[in-house]
């Protein structure tokens, strides 16, 4: 098990000029939020199940950029079929990086198909992205960074990280119009 | 299917797309926009999206829109029901989200499976806060469909335009 905040603290850092970060609700939100508040983070705080095609979208409309999807198991859950869109679509700049708690943490931890015997990655395989991983321990996170950035995508880990959810931390803001606006703004801008 | 002389209104909605710069269509397909989908794939310059569920193409245009891409989705009725939650977020970050919805359920419709979505189809989209347009005559579907873009990208709002089955031309099914 990893501990998901210092592990996307670690991807982040040196983080790259133009990289485009989008999260899903819950826990993904606060940590992104939590490495530090940037113009080319896209934050949800609703909306669940819709992060992957948010960020597919942007990957079609951003395709010198890449894209860092952090999102968590319960939130790709809801919208498993997103994964077989991206295979198809095959975009070379998107990355997913699901932080597997195998429970909903924000509402008490109950346990998701993860904690019993459902597997993302060979859910990911299966609809046919073929640059997969699962990690489990700490010591690869210099592979996870490596995978990150070096990899031609569809790429997509599944990152066993502890249950236990670390503090809140809030997004620059939760209006939707405020948020948009100055990431799209960012994006377009270069 | 009607034929009233020489309107093609697949090729009026496909010359909107192309005025519009709509360049990413995503698509649950249904006969009614199938001819559309053709022209579409033929651009070098569109992607075509086939999508798993309706609500992937919410997010999808979201994303598009966030990166300076003009999409649309096109789905038959019974998909903007699978939209409803998705569209919390073009409704709350005013993201100009526009679906063009080939309609069953409301006029000679063989499948009663279609109906309750067919007929809940502009409520549910008001609901959620999507303007609602309709063509009900071949020669109004390009002016509606470019009215409803401009609608929707002008103003940064939500808008749909709906395809009424009696335009469309009700599908009877035959058994053997």
């Amino acid at each position: 098990m990893l501990e998901r905040r210092p592990l996307l603290k670690s991807i982040l850092s040196d983080r790259p000029k133009d990289l485009l970060a989008v999260s899903g609700l819950g826990s993904s939100t606060w940590d992104l939020s939590a490495v530090g508040d940037h113009h080319k983070n896209f934050c949800f705080i609703g909306a669940m199940g819709q992060a992957g095609a948010f960020a597919l979208g942007l990957a079609m409309a951003q395709k010198e950029k890449r894209v860092l999807l952090v999102t968590g198991d319960g939130e790709l859950l809801m919208s498993l079929g997103i994964l077989a869109t991206i295979a198809n679509q095959g975009p070379e700049n998107l990355v997913l990086l699901v932080m597997d708690n195998e429970s909903y943490a924000e509402t008490g931890g109950q346990p998701t198909a993860t904690a019993g015997p459902t597997d993302l990655e060979q859910v990911a395989r299966g609809c046919g992205i073929k640059e997969t991983a699962t990690f489990q321990n700490e010591e690869e996170t210099e592979e996870i960074r490596k995978m990150v950035y070096g990899r031609a995508g569809p790429v997509f880990m599944n990152i066993k990280v502890f249950a236990k959810p670390p503090d809140l931390v809030f997004p620059h803001s939760f209006d939707g119009v405020t948020a948009i606006d100055r990431f799209r703004k960012s994006v377009l801008s270069n | 299917m009607v034929d009233s002389g020489k309107i093609n209104w697949h090729e009026d909605m496909f010359s909107v797309l192309r005025s519009q710069n709509i360049t990413l269509v995503g698509h649950v397909p249904d006969a009614g926009h199938t001819p559309l989908i053709r022209l579409c794939e033929r651009q070098n310059d569109m992607d075509v999206v086939t999508l798993t569920t309706e609500e992937e193409g919410v997010g999808l245009l979201s994303g598009a829109w966030a990166g300076g891409r003009k999409g649309v989705l096109l789905m038959q009725s019974s998909g903007v029901g699978n939209c409803i939650n998705a569209l919390a977020l073009p409704q709350i970050c005013r993201i100009p989200f526009f679906t063009i919805v080939s309609m069953r359920g409301e006029w000679g419709e063989f499948i009663p499976w279609q109906v309750p979505m067919g007929q809940a189809t502009p409520s549910v989209l008001g609901a959620m806060d999507v303007k609602v347009f309709r063509a009900d005559r071949q020669e109004d579907v390009g002016a509606t469909v470019d009215a409803a873009a401009n609608f929707s990208f002008n103003t940064r709002q939500s808008s749909a335009v709906l395809l009424s089955q009696k335009m469309i031309g009700a599908k009877q099914f035959k058994e053997g």
